[in-house]
């Protein structure tokens, strides 16, 4: 079968501003509606050219946003089930419906009020398990024991490592000083005016140990969108196209219990990565920079083990001394990441991906940046993994 | 160990019902037991309809020994669940029991700081209502 490699462009990208309010301003599709609306006039396209909406589960659904946009003839439109990894797998089912001549511009929309909603992740998920494929098993195994919510749940893979290879918290620090570092060249971030250092990181409010909360993310208000085609349509487009060159999908086994798997470490990028560089026919030094999901520092160390930059055990010394901060060898989260420009879904990081390689990042620009790649990551650790080049 | 109402006890509790409904019963009558395929004898956690391994529908409540290691852990030190606020801090832990199946439970004994990977433990049983009985754990030989 013919390779998808370099078949499908993205065209377009938008985004809202992402902000921590008291109040909400909107509801989890208006502030869709409008990253939808930048990303369509990023380009050069009318709402009516858009053909196919991939939303993400749970936030908005396909013929609310259709029918704002006056889309009357949209011709298809899904949704995969795999939480916050879902806008690198819907770039994937994308790039599949286009190629297969079933629909022509799709829109990837993600947003949501995270911060001043009544949908704040750590809420959400223990109030109402079944919002998620673990949620079962969370609710009967889990949540009974008093670990409700992500970073406890994720913080069993740091101590893991921790123990078994001798990661430090220093080298957790690292990851979460390195993204600030970024964010301060970032006048979108969050965390932007807010540098954070090695002492400051140590003397951390602690969560759920090992997990300070500069380990975690930032749940925030803010959206995005991507506009994607063919490359045939791309070319008589207003942006430089931004070309897939490969994709992955992939979950751990069993998904939806983390506890039981035979490798606790599993991740869905351990699968996804390997597909994705093997369709885009390249190898990590052929990496410029990768935005990683980081809803937590240590998942960071891990899926750079997982998805082969370095050998398992080796992921803590590896993001020290600066390698993963710009300038560096393998420079993470430009933008600063979910742990310093803001929470959403990781779709900053695909959305930061464009602008590297588009040359449009400014002071967080990586020099010549020509192939770069960005992970998903939901639910129990489902993947997502794409690599796009210029 | 209370035995206060649902209500009065205030924490999430296990939907009582189905595979899970079981293995809580078994629980309450101190029993730590797992599903075990009976066609092909592997032992399995969290309850399935198959096994994995052999595709079999038929399966078996078959009594854990109770002993096992403890694999991980994270000390819960802000409650994200008010309901566990008085609690905290406090370790949640991976058990890998000698018959294979891990389960998400707690040490009772130890202190958090004291915990270490491949520290030998032994399951108890907590009503934590009448209705739920919980499975945790003790180290062993202390």
């Amino acid at each position: 079968m013919a390779s998808l490699k370099d078949q499908i462009c993205v065209v377009g990208i938008g985004e809202t501003p992402f902000r921590r309010p008291k109040e909400p301003d909107g509801t989890n599709l208006t502030i869709q509606l409008q990253a939808i609306e930048a990303a369509i006039a990023d380009a050069g396209l009318k709402n009516k050219d858009i053909d196919c909406i991939l939303p993400i589960e749970g936030l908005a659904h396909a013929e609310e946003i259709a029918v704002n946009l006056g889309i009357d003839d949209l011709r298809f439109q899904a949704t995969v089930r795999i939480a916050a990894a879902a806008p690198g797998s819907h770039i994937m089912t994308a790039g599949m419906a286009i190629h297969a001549g079933i629909c022509n511009y799709a829109v990837i929309p993600v947003g949501w009020y995270g911060y001043s909603g009544n949908i704040r992740v750590r809420k959400v998920m223990k109030d109402n398990p079944l919002v998620f494929s673990g949620g079962p098993t969370a609710r009967d195994y889990y949540y009974p024991h008093g670990i409700n919510v992500p970073p406890q749940w994720f913080s069993f893979m740091a101590r893991y490592h921790m123990e078994k290879y001798g990661t430090t918290r220093e080298q957790l620090g690292a990851v979460a000083v390195a993204f600030r570092k970024h964010a301060q060249l970032n006048p979108h971030a969050l965390m932007h005016d807010k540098p954070l250092t090695m002492e400051d990181y140590l003397s951390g409010r602690m969560i759920s140990d090992p997990y300070n909360l500069y380990d975690c993310s930032l749940e925030c208000d803010g959206a995005g969108a991507l506009v994607v085609t063919t490359v045939e349509r791309a070319l008589d487009l207003k942006q430089k196209p931004i070309y897939l060159m490969g994709f992955g999908q992939g979950q751990p086994y069993p998904a939806d219990d983390l506890s039981n798997r035979a490798d606790i470490l599993e991740m869905g990028v351990t699968h996804a990565a390997p597909r994705a560089f093997e369709m885009a026919g390249i190898t990590h030094k052929d990496i410029d920079f990768a935005q990683i999901y980081d809803a937590f520092s240590f998942q960071v160390i891990e899926q750079i083990e997982e998805m082969g930059f370095c050998k398992r055990g080796e992921g803590g010394p590896f993001v020290e001394g600066g390698r993963i901060e710009l300038g560096g060898e393998l420079p993470v989260n430009t933008h600063g990441g979910l742990m310093s420009e803001g929470h959403v879904m990781g779709m900053n990081h695909i959305i930061e991906a464009v602008r590297q390689l588009r040359g449009d990042a400014g002071d967080h620009q990586v020099k010549d940046a020509e192939i770069g790649m960005s992970t998903g990551f939901g639910d129990f650790m489902d993947g997502s993994v794409v690599i796009l080049r210029r | 160990m209370s035995e206060e109402t649902s209500e009065e006890y205030g924490k999430p509790l296990p939907l009582m019902e189905g595979t899970a409904g079981e293995f809580y019963e078994h629980c309450k009558n101190h029993e730590l037991r797992f599903q075990r395929c009976t066609g092909c004898g592997t032992w399995r956690h969290v309850p399935r309809n198959m096994c994995a391994q052999c595709g079999s529908w038929e399966w078996e409540w078959a009594k854990s020994s109770g002993r096992g290691e403890l694999l991980t852990w994270t000390v819960v030190t802000f409650p994200m669940q008010p309901s566990f606020a008085e609690e905290v801090p406090y370790a949640v832990t991976i058990i890998e029991l000698e018959e294979g199946p891990r389960i998400v439970s707690r040490i009772v004994d130890v202190e958090p700081q004291d915990l270490r990977m491949g520290m030998p433990v032994e399951v108890i049983f907590d009503a934590v209502t009448p209705e739920v009985t919980l499975p945790r754990f003790k180290h062993s030989g202390k």
